[in-house]
Formats: structure tokens, C-alpha cells, sequence
């Protein structure tokens, strides 16, 4: 068994009084799809953030790749891709003139920059509009450019921030096939989400987030006997678990 | 909390790119055309003007070219009213949304996602728009001296084309000082709007208010002003208060500079002048002693406003 992509023990951030993330325990193996899922406002970007070095922890410890991404912050980075929720480009930029700043700024050797730029475009069937200022771009052609950043820049870990927010059932679904194919590639992934049935449909293992506390965490179908009782059997959906969970919390 | 001595790595990777890309939308950007071909006109046709009187003179004056530059003729003012006027606008105009600007469209956590550190986003694009100003000061003083040259019909001494220079330079370290400033201002507020606001009103304030409160506040903290010596400490108190506007310490070094023959830019008195040549210019080096210290300060101000946008930006959260 290989070290963890990703652990963190007891790692709090606070604002002012409020905990955003308490005594998070979170331990993600290589090349696993991990589901962070929750309501809105429940810590997933926090952690998300704390992972990345964007925002520091208030305690607690935090290893990416066995690496403090505080103390490692450029090594961390360089093996983590991030897809930020609502991901921003320049607009007055085309996709590849965006793609080539990133690449740019990752150091990346020139002479293989071009060709990954293209390759990773036509992967995510953007090569069409690979010279069109993303100004012009539609909210599912952003979200699979900042998905072509990633398959840019080919980290070990993706960590992708509700990536499939404000897209049609299509578009998610054809985001979620490029999802398990990062997976398959070996990369391991973390998402967070709201939607259950997404988070069902590709992920190993997913974390339940309530209240900056992560209070449940297995497969679909541990969590579904667990909180359902052993009788709930296999079929039981998440979303049954989320809904009996969340009333018994409220 | 652990923290490692020493950090890993350079914190310049990526300063090249940076500065590459900001560079570039500096110079493309609609907001600098309007900015260059409003400062061309005024400062073309202030220096055209004073031309076309200093024509008749030319021979009498040893440094045509630089009064070509601090002459006025009504209603005109002078070139270097017109850049001391127009720089803080300029610089403050490239700065207010450096880094806000990056968050409301959602490319800051991106952009820092890559494997560089913060230092290097924040000093690419300060040094880039720092080098727009210096290509656009560069062209202005080039196109006025062009001008000046077939206005006067005499090309420009040595010790003159040196002294435009160093103007040149301490009006870029003036540029610096209100880019800091609106750099500074667009870390603090999430708003463009409120940080250009905040940074044009700290700029009026030192160009309008504060020398009626410099003259004021001397009056206050120096007492009535009946002895000679009172007098002397009052005027020496206004000035020192003056000068914490980057305003009067760019005019101060720029005076000498472009003046030859100023000597000092304090009070001074009738038996230091005993046996000096009156009017006689002073040696390149002297001027430039003299507006030592003015150009230091003003890099001492620049320093300390970066240096403090350095600490609010490095702790920062980057949600967005």
C-alpha cells in the first residue's frame, strides 16, 4: 500500500468564532476518486483551500503527497492541478493564449508546450475554438478549458471545486466521462459536490461534510447501511442516506 | 506551527511570465491609448508654446532646452506641471485594479494554483507597469526634445541631455510612489471602483489639502511668529510638512534639476550668499546632491508601500 495523496489530521480553520473546518481526519489513497459532498457553506473549498496553501489553517496538520504544503508550497502545487468553482479566464485572451500563460508560469519546457496545449484542447473538444477569445465562451466551454489546464499540466492529483455547477445534464455528464478517464490514467481526484447522484456515479469513496465536520465517510453503499440499517441492502441510493441524515441532524 | 527556515525554491519563478503578460495588457489596453494621447497633447503643446517663446532668447541662455520644459506661458502651464500632474493619474490608473481586478474575474486562485509564489505576481506586475510609465516617459521626452530641437533650431548640450534624464528618472520614481499606493489599494479593497476612489482621493488630498494644512499646523506647533527666529523655525517647520507630499518632494528634486542654477530648496540666508555668483549654474554633480535626498525619500515611500502590500497580500485568502 502506497503513502496517502492526501491526509489531514485534525485540521480546524476558524473565522473570528466560527469554525468553518473542526477536526477534519481526511485520508485519501492514491489514484481513488473521493467525493467531498455537503451542502453549501458545510467546509468543502475551505479544506479545498487549506489543501492548496490558499488559505492557512488555524491548526492541525496537513500533508499533500507527504508534503506541508506551508513549508512545500511550489512542490505541492506542481503536482496538484485545481479547478476553482466558477474557474475564471481572460477573457480578452483566446483558450490557448490562456493555456500558454499557465504553461508559462508552471515552467514548463517551451518546446513541449504547444504540442500539449493542442493536445489537451482537442481532448476536450475545444481545438475548434482554440484562437477564440474566451470572452466568447460559454459557462460548459470554460469549465472543460479549466479541465484542459489540468490535463495540461498532468498532476498527480486533480482537485476540482464543484466542477459540474451550472452545467446541463449533458454537459455534466460528458465532464463526468473525462473525469473517469483522468482515473483510469491513474490520476487521483478529489471533488467536491452537492449533487449526489454525481458524486454516486464516479467516485471510490466520499466524504459527507456537515457543519465543517466530516461526518460520515465510505463507499456509497457502507454509508447506505450504515445510516439506513443493515435491511437497506446495496440499491439504496445516496441521496436516501443524505436525507435521513441531514433531517436527523436538523 | 512548523515552518521551514528557508523557503524552497525561488520566489522569482514565474516573474518572467508574469511581467511578459501584464506587459503587454498594459500596452494594448484602451485605458493607455486615451492616457498617451492626452498626455502627448498637453505636453506637445505646452512645450510648443514655450518654444515659440523661448526662440527669441535662445541665444542668451545657456540651457534653452531645459527651460523649455519648466516654462509657461499663459494660459499653458509648463511640461513638468503638466507631468506632475498628470503621472500620479497615470500610475494610479495602471495599479488601482492589479489585483482585485484578478479576483472579481476569478483568475487569481488559478493563476496562484500554479507553482509560483505570490511575490512573484505582485512584483511582475508592479515592475510592469512601471516600465509602461518609463516607455511612455521615454517617448514624451523624446518627442519633446525632437521638437524642441526644430523649435529652437540648436540641439540639446551634453550636460542637458543628462539633466533630461535624470528628470526623466526621478519622475519615474515619483510614478512609483502613487503605483504602490493604488497597488496597495487594490489588495486592501475588493472593489476597483472603491480602490481607484480611495487612491485618487489620497492624491487630491496631499495635492489640494495638504499644503493649506502643512502652512496651518506650522503656525499651530510653532507658536506666534514675532522673533526672526520663531519666523525661521516656522518656515522650516511648514516645509518639513510639506515635503511629506510626494507632490512637493518630486517638484523640489525636479527644480533642481531643471534649474541649474537653484542652490537650495530651504530657507537661506543673506550672509551664505556672501560672495557667491548669483544666478551662476551649479555643476551637474551639486544638482544632483541636492536633489538627493527628495529622490530617496520618495523611494523610501514606495519601498514601504510595497513592502506593506507584500504583507497583507502573502497571508492572504484567495477564495474566488
Amino acid at each position: 500500500m502506497s503513502a496517502p495523496a492526501i491526509r489531514t489530521r485534525a485540521l480546524c480553520k476558524r473565522y473570528g468564532g466560527r469554525a468553518a473546518v473542526e477536526g477534519l481526519n481526511l485520508e485519501i489513497r492514491a489514484g481513488e476518486v473521493f467525493g467531498l459532498l455537503g451542502p453549501n457553506g458545510s467546509g468543502k473549498t475551505t479544506t479545498i483551500l487549506m489543501l492548496l496553501g490558499l488559505t492557512e489553517p488555524s491548526s492541525g496538520e496537513v500533508e499533500v503527497l507527504g508534503l506541508d504544503p506551508r513549508t512545500h508550497p511550489i512542490s505541492v502545487k506542481r503536482q496538484v492541478g485545481y479547478l476553482p468553482d466558477s474557474v475564471g479566464f481572460y477573457d480578452e485572451l483566446s483558450a490557448r493564449e490562456n493555456l500558454r500563460y499557465t504553461a508559462r508560469l508552471s515552467g514548463m519546457p517551451a518546446q513541449v508546450v504547444e504540442e500539449r496545449i493542442a493536445s489537451s484542447l482537442a481532448r476536450m473538444g475545444l481545438a475548434q475554438v482554440a484562437d477564440e477569445r474566451v470572452g466568447t465562451f460559454s459557462r460548459g466551454m470554460r469549465q472543460r478549458l479549466g479541465l484542459a489546464e489540468i490535463l495540461l499540466r498532468q498532476p498527480a492529483i486533480a482537485i476540482l471545486d464543484e466542477p459540474t455547477l451550472g452545467l446541463d445534464p449533458q454537459g455534466a455528464n460528458e465532464f463526468l466521462d473525462t473525469v473517469r478517464g483522468l482515473r483510469e490514467e491513474g490520476m487521483t481526484l478529489l471533488l467536491s459536490s452537492h449533487l449526489l447522484h454525481q458524486v454516486q456515479a464516479i467516485c471510490d469513496r466520499v466524504g459527507l461534510f456537515s457543519r465543517g465536520r466530516m461526518v460520515l465517510e465510505g463507499t456509497a453503499e457502507q454509508l447506505a447501511r450504515e445510516v439506513l440499517g443493515a435491511g437497506a441492502g446495496v440499491s439504496a441510493g445516496l441521496d436516501e442516506v443524505y436525507a435521513r441524515y441531514f433531517k436527523a441532524a436538523a | 506551527m512548523r515552518r521551514a527556515a528557508k523557503r524552497e525554491g525561488s520566489p522569482w519563478t514565474g516573474l518572467g511570465p508574469v511581467f511578459a503578460k501584464e506587459l503587454a495588457d498594459q500596452l494594448t489596453s484602451v485605458r493607455m491609448r486615451v492616457l498617451e494621447i492626452i498626455v502627448l497633447v498637453a505636453a506637445v503643446g505646452a512645450v510648443y508654446v514655450a518654444g515659440q517663446q523661448l526662440r527669441a532668447t535662445v541665444s542668451e541662455s545657456p540651457f534653452a532646452f531645459l527651460q523649455l520644459f519648466t516654462s509657461a506661458q499663459d494660459p499653458l502651464p509648463s511640461f513638468v506641471t503638466f507631468l506632475g500632474f498628470f503621472v500620479p493619474l497615470i500610475a494610479i490608473s495602471l495599479g488601482f485594479d492589479a489585483v482585485n481586478g484578478e479576483l472579481n474575474r476569478r483568475t487569481l486562485s488559478r493563476v496562484l494554483a500554479q507553482p509560483i509564489y505570490r511575490d512573484a505576481l505582485l512584483a511582475g506586475k508592479f515592475l510592469a507597469a512601471l516600465a509602461t510609465l518609463a516607455l511612455l516617459l521615454l517617448g514624451l521626452w523624446l518627442v519633446t526634445t525632437g521638437l524642441g530641437i526644430l523649435a529652437l533650431g540648436i540641439p540639446p548640450s551634453g550636460e542637458e541631455v543628462a539633466r533630461g534624464l535624470l528628470f526623466l528618472l526621478v519622475t519615474l520614481v515619483y510614478a512609483g510612489i502613487w503605483l504602490s499606493l493604488a497597488l496597495l489599494c487594490s489588495l486592501l479593497f475588493r472593489q476597483p471602483a472603491t480602490s481607484a476612489m480611495v487612491s485618487l482621493g489620497a492624491w487630491i488630498f496631499f495635492t489640494v489639502l495638504w499644503p493649506i494644512f502643512a502652512e496651518y499646523l506650522a503656525q499651530g506647533i510653532a507658536g506666534p511668529a514675532i522673533m526672526p527666529e520663531a519666523q525661521l523655525r516656522q518656515a522650516e517647520l511648514a516645509t518639513a510638512l510639506a515635503r511629506l507630499d510626494p507632490g512637493t518632494l518630486y517638484a523640489g528634486a525636479v527644480q533642481v534639476l531643471l534649474h541649474p542654477s537653484v542652490r537650495s530648496l530651504g530657507p537661506v540666508f543673506i550672509s551664505q550668499l556672501e560672495r557667491a555668483l548669483i544666478g551662476a549654474p551649479l555643476p551637474l554633480g551639486q544638482s544632483v546632491l541636492l536633489a538627493w535626498p527628495q529622490t530617496v525619500a520618495l523611494l523610501a515611500g514606495t519601498s514601504l508601500l510595497v513592502a506593506f502590500a507584500y504583507v497583507v497580500f502573502q497571508r492572504r485568502e484567495i477564495r474566488a
